[in-house]
């Protein structure tokens, strides 16, 4: 097991040492208490030997003590649960807290190389598993051991002998499980690869169905899935049989455990070495000593599992974040929207230099556009201006201000944002149009959503602004999610602008009638265009063309097909047929 | 879930089986503190060592017998549990084969998915539990009552009045804490929600300046979930102490009756230790019988899950009787047909009329959500006409059996779907038998033939999605598949988005040049590759605004002329 992970787990711990140490002292108390009972049980019968043998005043002292007892040791039970929960999911959420906000400061630097599942696993199943794997499994050996010890005790205190006896075969059951584990580990193994497959197939058969049942091909697929399945059916039969022979198994060894106190003690009350109510006492606890061994080699996978999770989540947690804004960082408010790029140098990795002594001057309203084949770094030049990466050397200046000096909040603030990748929030149309003006008035919000040409398929939905749309637009089109994209930036109006592919979904003619609407929105704003269709950057100030990642040429439309380079040949295949 | 049973059949003797095998163990248990009564009574009491080695013989027999019985029971119910679930995951699977398009579009592939794997998996472990437990538990509770009447009749009335009881605090903190666990999963399913949105949203989040917006919000989610978990965790933590205090107070009960039945001379030292056992018994049982409940109730709630799917009827009707063939040139007419999705508020297509005739190449044209394919999704019979009727050769299409309909109709969807396997067995989709002449043929149709060759011919293995082709080569492949059944009408919905004007241009000749007649349908966003058509459609917003030929449209109608210099007005145009 890895230490470290063990004292980052304490960390957490720690808030709530006291309840801690308050369930592992509850623990105690109500194993031994619940251990004694069985012990009072016995003395009780001893009293009850026979006709007109019965000494009712011992007997009914014992039964009150017993009551009490018990009652006592329902209540801390009962308290020990409350705190073990108590402390397991306030980790659980310390952590999932911890976890969301470093994602908040995380550079996009990590996220973009991470899938989304597999952190969402980690804050939501890794965080389950090492909270409750890790507490629960812990009170869990924490009982188990103080059970076996006490158990151990009580029986050496009644008669050695015979405890001897539970202490030698009790190790035969683990070995009856481990020999059974072993065996069934490759039948696992199998059941799990055509399980594997199965899940497989059925994913791309449901999520293809339509073409499945375009070209009428229910039944060859029916019957490849029948034949998949028969497989598992076999697989799985083999895997799940010979391992639920586990419990037979220890449970026979149990039994003769069992049998073998029953002769011990019944030979060693014979010649008087125990009383009857000694033995009733040691049967029962016969039947306790072995539980826990059989669920201690269960608890330690748990908890080496709950390390493993840990150790995951606290990869994240413990992830660089971004570069924080410097405490005297400029709040900067309405720009006029001047930029200046310097001798910019950028790379996403170290190998390659991706932009090279990039050097621009936008002034105030200009409009520069972005031009290139797919895949040659267009979005890169996006991502220095918002600053969701950094460049490796020159600057960025936004009002003669490097931009590593302005907070991010306040720099963002300028720059509104249409980007190809169409995101919405989970939440009304209305919400997500407002997104870009929380204050906005339901006339601003329709009124930005007919700019956008929004506004007549809202108006269809079934609840129109007020249908609420799933994660990542739900049942919306491509082109459709990215007209609200549109409203909602033209609800909020900053002074520069960055719209990346914002049209690449949207048929021409709509898109013809949305550039009008960019083109009132842009005047007198500064304005960046990441586009393929050349045609609507034909009227831009500066153009950027850009291949393989660098920017190769810089100009205006009649410079740059004067000079017939790649910009020409890029904008006269667009219209050879 | 009561409906699934039905999927039990031929496994009836498994499941009858494994649980009576289990019942035997269960008895032979019931035995054991009998044996340790007469132990104490005859054994200890007379000093008769050799009865008590034979007892103690037959303590190990009990267990022999008792591991044969249950290891015989495990198998019988692993058995019908994977079998019911291979019957019941063949059953859901080609159910789900028969939903139509619109069915598929509600329920959701997320869903239909989850149904299909991990509800299953969860279902099958609690059917195996089930049938090896359920009856169990009941039955030594029950049981060690019986054997306790046995005994002495008196005693057995305590263990009357208690089980009830305990059956009660069970139960009912596990009903009063079901309907939680379902709160907590939906919380903890918001909790999920925003933390993927935080992440596939992250630039829009950034840009908006929205961190602490979501911080806070993420944070009230997350101390919803922890209060529902710990309101949870107080009320389920009450059974155990609660069971643990009944049993003992009813052993408490059971000794002082036993005490003053031994001072009467009616029950021996022996019976008293028996009955103890037994209650101990109980106790054991029970706390088996509350976590195997709890795991029963999920497996039910996915069993429910199951069943819902398997009770959404096909809303699918068609007939299997071939039409009676007209005849006519007429291929394709659209009367007055109307659409609306399910759960939609407005139309998507409104009074579409038109005919297209053999042989026809018809183009349609239109802005995003205009309703092109919808359109050409009513004649596959994807979606049927909420209004109006769709007719192929003059016969509506819902009178022709969908196999031959289907059959007739090559589609190349929007989406270039292709699937694990050779490209031999990609194409043949469309032709089951398609020999690899013909496979070729419609290979060069495509315009993929050469890509095919470099890539090592039909036997190159395609990987699930396609992701080792590129979506041009993918959008030809899927082209190819169409093509092979050489069909009556040809359907290319808006696939030929990702091919160069070239190559879009080599394929619609080719298309044209085919040997057997065919109506084309293209759908597209580019003027290009449908101004050559016999008829060009023009939708807006799911209404016709136009049809005619390319010149009379640049005429007549202002939608298409205003589509049409969107992508071919130059400069200053």
């Amino acid at each position: 097991m890895n230490n470290g992970t063990l004292k980052k787990v304490f960390r957490y711990i720690k808030r709530y040492r006291i309840l801690l140490l308050l369930s592992i002292i509850l623990a105690a108390v109500t194993v031994s208490l619940t251990l004694y009972i069985p012990i009072l049980v016995g003395r009780a019968i001893d009293y009850i030997v026979g006709k007109g043998n019965v000494n009712f005043d011992i007997v009914l002292k014992l039964l009150l003590i017993i009551g009490i007892i018990a009652s006592i040791t329902a209540f801390l039970e009962w308290l020990m649960n409350v705190i073990n929960n108590r402390i397991a999911y306030h980790v659980i959420r310390d952590v999932r807290d911890e976890a969301f906000k470093k994602i908040q400061i995380l550079p996009l630097k990590y996220l973009d190389k991470k899938p989304p599942g597999e952190i969402v696993s980690r804050v939501i199943a890794d965080a389950d598993q090492f909270a409750e794997g890790l507490l629960m499994g812990f009170t869990r050996l924490f009982t188990g051991v103080v059970t076996i010890l006490g158990t151990f005790l009580f029986m050496l205190s009644i008669n050695w002998m015979i405890t001897a006896v539970v202490v030698l075969l009790t190790p035969l059951s683990l070995l009856v499980a481990r020999f059974i584990a072993n065996r069934t580990y490759n039948m696992f193994k199998l059941q799990s690869e055509i399980r594997a497959k199965q899940t497989s197939f059925i994913d791309e058969m449901i999520s293809n169905q339509k073409v499945v049942q375009a070209f009428n091909n229910e039944d060859k697929v029916q019957e490849k899935f029948d034949k998949i399945n028969e497989d598992l059916e076999k697989s799985s039969l083999r895997a799940i049989f010979y391992s639920s022979i586990t419990n037979p198994g220890t449970r026979f060894i149990n039994s003769v455990i069992y049998a073998g106190v029953g002769l011990t003690g019944a030979l060693a009350a014979v010649s008087g070495g125990i009383t009857v109510g000694g033995l009733t006492s040691f049967l029962s606890y016969a039947n306790q000593y072995t539980k826990p061994f059989n669920e201690i080699s269960g608890v330690i996978t748990e908890l080496q599992n709950a390390l493993a999770c840990a150790a995951r989540i606290f990869e994240l947690i413990e992830e660089e974040p971004q570069i924080p804004d410097s405490d005297n960082a400029i709040i900067l408010n309405k720009v006029s929207g001047k930029i200046e790029l310097e001798n910019v140098e950028f790379s996403y990795t170290n190998r390659s230099k991706l932009i090279q002594n990039l050097n621009l001057h936008v002034k105030q309203g200009q409009r520069v556009a972005i031009v290139g084949p797919t895949g040659s770094g267009k979005t890169t030049v996006i991502n220095l201006l918002m600053r969701f990466y950094d460049v490796n050397n020159g600057s960025i200046k936004m009002e003669n201000h490097d931009i590593r000096n302005i907070t991010r909040k306040s720099l963002r603030k300028n720059y509104g944002m249409v980007l190809q990748e169409t995101w919405l929030k989970t939440g009304s149309i209305r919400e997500n149009i407002a997104m870009g003006n929380p204050q906005a008035t339901e006339k601003e919000i329709i009124e930005a959503a007919k700019f956008a040409h929004a506004h007549s398929f809202i108006k269809r939905l079934p609840n129109a602004y007020n249908t609420v749309i799933g994660e990542d637009g739900g049942s919306l089109s491509q082109g459709e999610k990215q007209l609200l994209c549109i409203a909602r930036v033209m609800i909020s109006l900053p002074p520069v602008l960055i719209l990346d592919e914002a049209t690449s979904s949207i048929d021409t003619r709509t898109e013809l009638k949305i550039q009008e609407a960019f083109a009132k929105m842009m005047k007198g704003r500064t304005s960046f265009i990441v586009a393929h269709r050349l045609s609507t950057i034909r009227e831009a100030d500066i153009i950027l063309v850009m291949k393989d990642g660098s920017i190769i040429e810089q100009g205006k439309h009649d410079e740059l097909l004067a000079r017939n380079g790649f910009y020409a040949s890029l904008y006269n295949s667009q219209f050879a047929i | 879930m009561t409906k699934l049973l039905i999927y039990f059949k031929g496994y009836i003797k498994e499941s009858i089986f494994g649980p009576l095998y289990k019942l035997l163990e269960a008895t032979l248990e019931l035995f054991v503190p009998l044996v340790i009564a007469a132990i104490i009574d005859k054994g200890i009491s007379n000093g008769d060592i050799s009865y008590i080695i034979r007892m103690s013989l037959i303590l190990v027999g009990l267990g022999i017998v008792g591991l044969v019985f249950s290891i015989t029971a495990q198998y019988y119910a692993a058995k019908a549990a994977v079998g019911f679930i291979k019957k019941l995951k063949q059953k859901l699977f080609s159910h789900i084969q028969s939903f139509s398009f619109s069915e598929l579009d509600t329920i959701g592939t997320p869903t239909m998915i989850t149904r299909m794997t991990s509800d299953m998996n969860q279902l099958q472990t609690g059917v195996n539990l089930t049938l090896r437990l359920l009856l169990r538990s009941p039955f030594i509770v029950l049981g060690a009552m019986v054997m306790a009447f046995t005994i002495d009749a008196k005693a057995g009335l305590i263990f009357l009045a208690a089980i009830p009881v305990l059956s009660v605090v069970v139960f009912g903190i596990m009903i009063w804490c079901i309907p939680l666990y379902k709160k907590v999963q939906e919380r903890l399913d918001k909790v999920l929600g925003v933390t993927r949105e935080n992440l596939t949203g992250v630039r829009v989040i950034r840009a908006f300046n929205k961190e602490d917006d979501e911080i806070k919000d993420f944070e009230d989610k997350n101390d919803e979930l922890t209060n529902m978990q710990n309101l949870v965790g107080r009320i389920s933590s009450l059974m155990n102490p609660i069971t643990y205090v009944i049993i003992n107070l009813a052993i408490i009960t059971l000794i002082y009756t036993g005490a003053i039945r031994v001072e009467a001379g009616i029950i021996t030292q022996g019976a008293v230790v028996a009955l103890y056992n037994y209650m101990t018994q109980i106790l054991v049982e029970l706390i088996k019988l509350a976590n195997l409940i709890i795991n029963i109730t999920k497996s039910v709630a996915c069993g429910n899950r199951i069943q819902a799917i398997l009770e959404i009827k096909p809303d699918f009707k068609h007939t299997d009787k071939a039409p009676v063939q007209l005849k006519t040139d007429i291929m394709v007419e659209f009367k007055d047909v109307y659409l609306r999705y399910k759960n939609a508020g407005d139309d998507s297509l409104t009074n579409i009329s038109f005919k297209a005739r053999k042989g026809e190449t018809i183009g349609i044209i239109g802005g995003t959500g205009s309703g092109k394919s919808s359109l050409v999704n009513m004649i596959t019979r994807f979606y049927d006409a909420t209004k109006g009727e769709v007719l192929l050769e003059g016969i509506n299409v819902k009178d022709y059996p969908v196999e031959q309909l289907r059959n007739k109709i090559g589609i190349v969807p929007q989406k270039a779907v292709l699937f694990k396997g050779t490209v031999r067995e990609n194409i043949r989709w469309g032709k089951n038998d398609a020999s690899d002449e013909e496979i070729n043929e419609a290979l060069v149709l495509a315009q993929v033939k050469e890509t095919v060759d470099s890539k090592g011919g039909l036997d190159f293995e395609i990987e699930p999605g396609g992701r080792n082709l590129s979506g041009g080569q993918k959008q030809r492949l899927t082209i190819a598949r169409a093509l092979v059944k050489k069909p009556e009408i040809l359907i290319l919905d808006d696939s030929a988005s990702a091919l160069d004007y070239a190559t879009d241009a080599a394929l619609r000749k080719s298309i044209r040049e085919m040997h057997h007649a065919c109506t084309v349908f293209i759908v597209s966003q580019r003027t290009s590759s449908i101004q050559h058509s016999d008829k060009i459609i023009v939708l807006d917003d799911g209404a016709i605004a136009g049809i005619g030929k390319h010149q009379e449209l640049l005429e007549s109608c202002l939608v298409y002329r205003e589509i049409y210099n969107s992508q071919f007005k130059k400069e200053g145009g």
